[in-house]
This record gives C-alpha cells, structure tokens and sequence, in this order.
C-alpha cells in the first residue's frame, strides 16, 4: 500500500530522536502502545500465536535497526505497521497459510448486524420503511451506559465478529486510528475497509440495543 | 438506485460510509433528505454515534511483565554501541 499522506509529525520525529538515542523508556513507550496491536495482527497472517510472537519480535527488531532510516514520509505508526504486516505477510506465505481476508468474499451477502425483517416487505405500504422504529436511547442513564457491563459487552461482541472486521472496529473506534492507517495495517482498500468496519459497528449496536432495552431483567 | 427517496433500510446500510464522509454528493443528499424526514433513521443514526461513544470508551489489554523485560533486553543488545547486529 502506498504512503498514506500523512507526513510524520513534529513529536513523531522527536520520539524518533529519543529511540535513535537508546531511549529505554521512549523504546517502552512504544512497545507498550504497540504490542498487543501486532501481535493481533500478526496473528491473522500466521498459524499460531507462538509464529504471531517471533512475527512481533522480528518487527521491533527491524524497527531498531531501521530507525535510523527513517525520514518521516508516513507517520512512526504507519511506519511500524507496514513492517510488522511485512514480515506477518512473508512468515504466512512460507507456512502456505491463505490471507485473512476471505471474511471479504462474503461482503456482498446480508449483513447480520442488520435485520432484513425490521423492514417491510414488498407487500408493506412502505417497503424497504421501518416496521417498528427503533428506539433511541436517550432514556437511559449514563452511568449505565458507562457501566462495566455494558463495557463487556461491547468487548464481548467485538470478539465474537470475524477476526478482520473485529480488528478494523478495535483499531479505528477503540484506539482511535484514521481510516488510512487502518488500510494500510491490514492492506486493506478503502471501501473493504469501510464494509468491515459497518458491519462490526452494526453488530456491536445490535448487541447493545438488545442488552440496553432488557433493562435489569436479565440478571 | 432510483432517482426517489431511498428506503429506510438502504439508509442504515450506508449509514458507516454516510459518517466517514464516503458518499458521492448526490447520495449524501439523499441521506440527509431521509434523515430529516424520518425519525426510525434518525434513531438508528444515533444508537450507532452512541456505539461508537461507547466502544471508544474500551481499553486495550495490558501486555505481561515477562515479555516486556525480554523486549528491553532486545532493545540494549541492539543499541549497544559497537554491536554487529
């Protein structure tokens, strides 16, 4: 994938000096902000998670030794993804493992996350207009919605999506990634890109709509 | 599609691609058309602006002591001046 436009930024290239300089904790810093990222990734190329951890291992030591060379033309995050789907890339190719993406060659299929039978049929007066209309859910409190349980719930649902969908919406709504960096992680196009992140973010809303109208029932 | 209003249903599935700023103009419109007449849409819209609250509200998973430290040594053997690697 090509570069994505965006230039490093001042505070890129200053952390960049900090880790050229044998920076420990700039180096940490990374490591912490990063690792559990790539190995997810990485494991989507590869076989086991074992093969994921020898993928990210491998990684950050092309980041150290590629530092040095970096000139800033993508972003440090960027930069650093495009190694690890690199080397994931390479290591899964040589175990003869299919890519990950074959959760796309469904993409023209229905999307789960939306019922086809929330809408009228042909029949309707209206087809193709809400049956019921949803409820917004402005009722509830914020302290629910906020609440550990509700938190769970939207991890759990986010785990149970097909591994690439379940890794656009991590990236893109939990860490707050661009839709750029995300394509270019997961070399991903950009509608691809769009396709999965709509059907993860519409499962999860499916999820939490069921969870946020059952009240305290359920318990 | 066709030059009439879109259905509820097409609206929710370009919903994601509406909020990314992905729409060709004219379809925008059309959304936005829908939107302001429909208030099933207008709900679902903001259940899922609501989602994407929420989800960002997650934390990432911390990363084990053991594999930190294996990681620090790494970093000292392959800044240590005068190493060949």
């Amino acid at each position: 994938m090509s570069d994505t436009g965006v230039l490093a930024s001042q505070e890129d290239l200053a952390f960049v000096e900090r880790l050229r300089a044998g920076d420990e904790v700039a180096f940490m810093m990374l490591v912490e902000e990063h690792q559990a990222t790539m190995l997810r990734i990485a494991r989507m190329y590869v076989s086991s998670r074992a093969v994921a951890e020898e993928v990210v291992q491998e990684a950050w030591l092309g980041v150290v030794k590629g530092i040095a060379r970096f000139e800033g033309r993508s972003s440090l995050r960027t930069w650093i993804y495009r190694i690890v789907t690199n080397i994931a890339k390479t290591k899964g190719a040589a175990e003869g493992r299919s890519l990950p993406f074959s959760s796309l060659a469904g993409k023209d299929e229905p999307n789960p996350g939306i019922d086809p039978a929330w809408f009228q049929d042909a029949e309707g007066l209206a087809p193709g207009g809400w049956k019921t209309l949803p409820a917004n859910w402005r009722g509830i409190p914020e302290d629910r919605l906020l609440g550990n349980e509700t938190l769970q719930r939207i991890g759990r649902a986010i785990e149970t999506l097909p591994p690439v969908q379940a890794e656009v919406i991590r990236l893109r709504d939990v860490l707050g990634w661009s839709s750029d960096e995300v394509c270019n992680a997961l070399d991903l196009s950009e509608t691809n890109q769009r396709v999965l992140l709509h059907r993860a973010r519409t499962r999860v809303r499916r999820e939490l709509d069921d969870y946020l109208r059952t009240g305290s029932e359920g318990r | 599609m066709s030059e009439q209003g879109l259905t509820c249903h097409e609206v929710i599935e370009v919903l994601t691609d509406y909020l990314e700023d992905a729409l060709p103009a004219n379809e925008r419109r059309r959304v936005e058309e829908h939107l302001a007449n429909c208030d099933g849409c207008t709900a679902y819209l903001e259940t899922l602006r609501e989602t994407i609250r929420l989800t960002g509200m997650l934390t990432e998973e911390q990363i084990p002591g053991e594999q930190k430290e294996q990681l620090l040594e790494a970093f000292r053997d392959w800044t240590r001046p005068g190493s060949s690697r």
